[in-house]
């Protein structure tokens, strides 16, 4: 496992170099919106990451509501900060696309509203772990996460429920695609669901590590004051 | 290139350097730690 990391982070780099020289190089002009259209490169995929991550979240609590194993709430735990991440791009970069395509940062419409909705009960969720310190925050948060979860499939149809400026879903929304450009977008994905893989691989070391020294630091906190009497 | 497109891969990168980075200070934080509790045995 230890030589497979850098083994995936090679593989990773290269294919997020590939998949930028696609975006940027290869996929064809929109012909409306021109250059910048080419957000969508970067802004699709990552949602769609940020979408996984928040379903792999759920899974883990439900895990862990049902089992109580550390490591299925690590996986939340990792999951959800590495989701937030991704879900902070695509807060930034849709607005930064609307800007020139629609003349405005930000309006209050329900697939932009209900995506900040979904962020903002993740970052509740990180600030709930990072601040309680109960024996009971993993399953509080495990229950969180759940909402959390159900705000996913909400954020994707809501295009279809609501009347919405946002464009259509470009799969299984009835829009269409040049298959170029869908080409690029789905080498963008990949790419982009590599790194994800990799820094929540990497994350959970982290987390794992740190989970032995504050038991390590528990430990010895029981055995100092006897050899103080 | 369009600014707007420089803006948000610009935007995209910064943010993932920022959270790696964070990632590294944590970890040499808890290097740091496994040192001192080390230390202390």
């Amino acid at each position: 496992m230890k030589k497979a990391f850098p083994i995936l982070g090679v593989v990773t780099a290269l294919l997020l170099t590939y998949a930028l020289y696609q975006a940027l190089v290869v996929a064809p002009t929109e012909q409306t919106m021109g250059d910048v259209q080419r957000i969508f490169y970067y802004h699709v995929p990552s949602a769609w990451t940020a979408f996984i991550l928040f379903t792999i979240n759920l899974i883990a609590s439900l895990v862990y509501l049902a089992t109580r194993k550390p490591d299925a709430d690590i996986v939340a735990l990792v999951t959800a900060e590495v989701g937030v991440v991704f879900c902070t791009i695509v807060l930034v970069t849709g607005p930064v696309w609307a800007r020139p395509v629609w003349g405005i940062w930000w309006t209050w419409d329900m697939r932009l509203t209900s995506t900040l909705v979904l962020w903002l009960i993740y970052v509740s969720y990180l600030v709930l772990r990072r601040f309680s310190s109960g024996g009971e925050t993993p399953m509080l948060a495990a229950a969180l996460s759940i909402f959390g979860a159900l705000c996913v499939p909400f954020v994707y149809f809501s295009i279809w429920f609501f009347r919405t400026q946002h464009p259509q879903p470009v799969i299984g929304g009835g829009g269409s695609i040049d298959p170029r450009m869908l080409h690029v977008l789905l080498i963008n994905w990949l790419a982009f669901s590599c790194f994800a893989f990799l820094i929540c691989w990497s994350r959970y070391r982290l987390e794992k590590i740190q989970r032995e020294v504050e038991q390590a630091h528990a430990m010895q906190s029981l055995i100092t004051p006897r050899r103080d009497r | 290139m369009n600014r707007y497109l420089i803006a948000a891969y610009a935007a995209t990168w910064i943010i993932h350097i920022a959270y790696l980075a964070t990632l590294v200070s944590r970890y040499a934080r808890l290097r740091r730690e496994i040192e001192d509790l080390k230390k202390s045995r």
